[in-house]
């Protein structure tokens, strides 16, 4: 570079260097906002591709005779003893005459669900006229037919491969030939509790489980915390106490939320005795984890009140008390309550300290109440998760479906509550 | 009486209390017209009545509630015959368990003889005089203070100010949870922690790089002496946690600078609440997502180019863990660059330095302690993430840095040692609470420098 250029010559000389250099830049950061992005279409395409298979279920239509001799020997029925099983099988055997030795039968009564007999039970429980009658059924398929008919089990590979025999596969496409298959919307999912076999397996235990920790939770955290965050907002003098009970609000909001979960086993299981695996213990756990989050976002909403408010009641005479809950109370609702709700979606979605407190137990019953064992949306999704069969596969991704719905639902309540009820100042 | 209607019917008498109160307050000075004769408004009058009809009853209760079980089981083994006397303390729960199962109409684990069953009756019968007793006792109490109250109404009793001291004490009482919780915390995991510590010594647990964690049902056991050296804990933590800071930090920083500095509002306007989306979804879900989609496809994308990875690999757990954090950083980083005053941006872009420019030798450098900051606080957060890890991560502890393999991490050892029933006295339960005090320290050691960081920052540019 001679002596002779310019200033002028000079920053030209670099100009497109320094053009390009800020066009990578850029570019850097439009591919950084996009694989974030692209992750969240990518996350939602699979669980759709996966899940929504899940929503419907294959049913198997039989005639099955209600045969006084097997179900009530002796004119007598008893519900817990009779052999609907029995009833099940020899209408399947009738189905396909044709099938006989041990083996084989065993493998044909494995085409339908072990629930068909359940619903055979029930249907006689509600009305025992039936008997000595031939019904026509639509009972659900067991999960491997399921599972074939939705196409994730390849009938091409070798027998030795698949969970279905080729005979297997010959009798389905015999009942399929004869107009007796059918696929239907998958009620059990919404109405059943937990079970080992997939195709009876229901979130509905989960669904209760959660719902009654976030009510406990929601009683608990609302209240708290926004007395709380009137306290440290309103009321709270400049000490070390306030101090500290701000430090302590914000580290609490940060710190891991398994860790909640060694507390609420150690103080309210061992040292208080409360229930292992019941709804009010998650939801206390849910409440000391959400506290953090409704005082912070409480907070902001008593901030965002303009002190114009609180002066023009204090010069009528109002006591520092009733201008709180008469004036900046009612005006900082909505940004509570928005507040309120997110803490309750992040509650929703919570389960490593569940898993501590015992939530993550085998239950098959729809909990009734506050101390009866359950578990939760997001533990039910892990627990299915880790099970081998591939039905469940497909649930799992179906009960994440139904969480994000719940979570979308309470996000859109917040911002529908932000829009409508808030006001600028 | 069950509890609940006791304190339902509590609930009532206040309500009722609240009315009675308020009516004497007015009735003293002569009627609803001649309010401004009380020194509050009357339902001020209502409302101290009703606090002392309910406030010392619900204590009693409380406390009632709280003492009950351990009187009543005391007067039962009291009442066993001399027999039992020698029994062991791990014998005499088994017994009193099978006593209150048999009680409350559960399935007993052995024969029911004519002690249990003695045993049994006299346990619901203690209950039930134990409930008639407080019901009375609480009811008397209720109407006992809210009498006292009600009689002492007179127009210059300064109820506004002591009611609204009652409200004082609960709101301070509602403050001070989080410390109690941050107590509770800290004394729960502590206590279990020296526990253990005196079965394992400290130094083996912190420096010790074996981790094995069972202990002996029978002394011949094959394997029996567990060993509990938690470093190759710390280092599987250490490995997936920075995967996944390799991941979040230069997308989320690159994120926060182009949304803050070169994206049109309608960009931005879609893509902030995408992330925010992304920093919504439960971490279970991202757990089922790393254990069944991106762990298999790591481990086919190794194979093709002839690397061995587990089909456990720390990468996977990494990865997946680095997007959901990326959220956390990009608008910590988008605050810190927020903060940066304008004039300092302005004045770099007249000087006629490109974006880029501006960015990187201005904004950046000035927005730096806030981005450190942040980041700190999504390194405690990815110490602290359980699901991911427990669904994708693998069990045995594996001293190694390479991010194909299997390794476990502090949280999934917390989760696979206390999950299932655990005996409160065996090295191996109580393992996880000294692991939770580490991941507790070091997690608030974090945390309390990136709050602080951020925050001093933020002021000073304030």
């Amino acid at each position: 570079m001679s002596k002779e250029m310019t200033t002028r010559e000079r920053v030209e000389a670099g100009l497109g260097r320094r053009r390009r250099k800020e066009t990578m830049f850029r570019t850097v950061g439009v591919l950084a906002t996009g694989v974030g992005i692209m992750f969240l279409g990518v996350f939602f395409a699979t669980l759709l591709a996966k899940g929504s298979s899940a929503f419907v279920q294959t049913f198997v239509q039989l005639d099955v005779v209600l045969d006084a001799e097997t179900i009530a020997p002796g004119g007598e029925l008893d519900l817990a003893y009779a052999d609907f099983e029995g009833l099940v099988r020899s209408s399947l055997r009738k189905e396909f005459p044709g099938v006989s030795g041990r083996t084989e039968r065993r493998e044909l009564y494995r085409l339908v669900s072990t629930g068909a007999s359940y619903q055979l039970r029930d249907m006689v429980a509600d009305d025992p006229t039936l008997i000595g009658t031939t019904q026509s059924l639509w009972v659900p398929a067991a999960s491997n037919v399921d599972m074939l008919l939705k196409g994730n089990i390849d009938a091409a590979v070798d027998e030795s491969l698949r969970p279905l025999s080729d005979a297997q596969i010959e009798w389905i496409q015999a009942l399929q030939d004869s107009g007796r298959v059918e696929t239907r919307f998958n009620l059990a999912l919404f109405t059943n509790g937990d079970s080992r076999d997939p195709e009876l397996a229901g979130i509905k235990g989960a669904m209760m489980g959660s719902f009654y920790m976030l009510l406990v939770t929601i009683a608990l955290s609302f209240p708290i915390g926004v007395a709380a965050a009137i306290y440290l907002e309103e009321f709270a003098p400049r000490n070390r106490w306030s101090d500290l009970i701000e430090v302590n609000i914000n580290n609490l909001a940060a710190v891991p939320s398994i860790v909640f979960g060694l507390l609420g086993l150690a103080v309210f299981i061992n040292y208080l005795g409360l229930p292992r695996s019941a709804p009010l213990v998650g939801g206390l756990v849910l409440t000391l984890l959400t506290l953090p989050v409704i005082i912070i976002a409480s907070r902001a909403a008593i901030k965002a009140v303009p002190p114009s408010i609180r002066e023009a009641a204090l010069g009528l005479g109002a006591s520092q008390m009733q201008v709180v809950f008469h004036h900046v109370l009612p005006l900082a609702m909505p940004g509570m309550l928005t507040g309120a709700i997110i803490g309750m979606s992040r509650a929703l979605g919570e389960s490593a300290p569940l898993l501590m407190i015992g939530m993550v137990a085998f239950i098959v019953d729809v909990p009734g109440g506050f101390t009866d064992p359950a578990t939760a949306l997001p533990v039910q999704i892990y627990l299915w998760a880790d099970s081998p069969e591939r039905a469940f596969a497909e649930r799992t991704s179906a009960a994440i479906i139904v969480l994000l719905g719940f979570l979308l639902l309470m996000n859109l309540a917040a911002v529908i509550i932000r829009r409508r009820m808030e006001r600028k100042w | 009486m069950q509890s609940t209607t006791l304190v339902l019917l509590i609930g009532l008498m206040a309500v009722s209390a609240f009315y009675l109160g308020r009516g004497r307050s007015l009735a003293c000075v002569g009627g609803p017209g001649k309010g401004q004769a009380l020194h509050s408004l009357p339902g001020y009058y209502g409302y101290f009545v009703a606090i002392w009809c309910v406030l010392p009853a619900l204590a009693v209760l409380l406390l009632w509630v709280m003492i009950e079980p351990r009187v009543v089981v005391a007067l039962v083994v009291d009442s066993l015959p001399a027999s039992y006397e020698s029994y062991s303390a791990g014998e005499l729960d088994l017994l009193l368990n099978n006593i209150q199962n048999l009680a409350s109409g559960d399935v007993v684990s052995v024969d029911v003889d004519a002690v249990l069953s003695g045993a049994a009756e006299l346990f619901n019968a203690h209950i039930a005089r134990s409930r008639q007793l407080l019901a009375v006792l609480c009811l008397g109490i209720a109407v006992l203070g809210g009498a006292l109250a009600w009689r002492r109404i007179n127009p210059e009793l300064r109820v506004r100010n002591s009611v609204e001291s009652v409200i004082r004490w609960f709101l301070i009482a509602a403050s001070s949870i989080a410390i109690f919780t941050t107590i509770g915390i800290v004394l729960s995991v502590l206590f279990e922690a020296l526990r253990f510590f005196q079965k394992v010594p400290i130094s083996e647990f912190l420096f010790g790089t074996s981790w094995s964690p069972q202990t002996a049902i029978r002394a011949d056991q094959v394997g029996s002496s567990g060993s509990f050296g938690a470093v190759p804990l710390f280092t599987g933590t250490m490995l997936i946690t920075s995967i996944a800071m390799v991941v979040a930090v230069p997308v989320g920083l690159m994120t926060a600078i182009y949304l803050a500095e070169y994206s049109s509002t309608r960009v931005r306007g879609i893509a902030k609440p995408l992330l925010e989306v992304l920093a919504g979804i439960p971490t279970v879900v991202y757990g089922f997502f790393a254990a069944l989609t991106v762990a298999p496809w790591v481990r086919n994308a190794g194979e093709s180019a002839g690397i061995s990875v587990a089909s456990e690999s720390a990468l996977a757990a990494g990865l997946v863990m680095g997007i959901m954090i990326i959220p956390l950083v990009s608008s910590l980083a988008d605050d810190a660059i927020n903060a940066v005053p304008s004039a300092m941006r302005d004045g770099a872009l007249g000087l006629g330095s490109t974006r880029s420019e501006t960015m990187t030798k201005v904004i950046l450098p000035a927005a730096l302690p806030g981005i450190v900051g942040g980041i700190l606080l999504a390194v405690s957060r990815a110490i602290g993430e359980t699901m991911i890890v427990v669904m994708a991560a693998g069990l045995s502890a594996n001293l190694t840095a390479n991010p194909f393999e299997a390794v476990t991490t502090v949280t999934v050892q917390i989760v696979t040692l206390l999950v299932g029933d655990q005996e409160f006295d065996s090295a191996k339960t109580l393992a996880a609470f000294a692991l939770g005090l580490m991941l507790f320290v070091v997690t608030l050691i974090l945390n309390v420098i990136g709050l602080g960081v951020v925050r001093k920052y933020r002021e000073e540019y304030d």
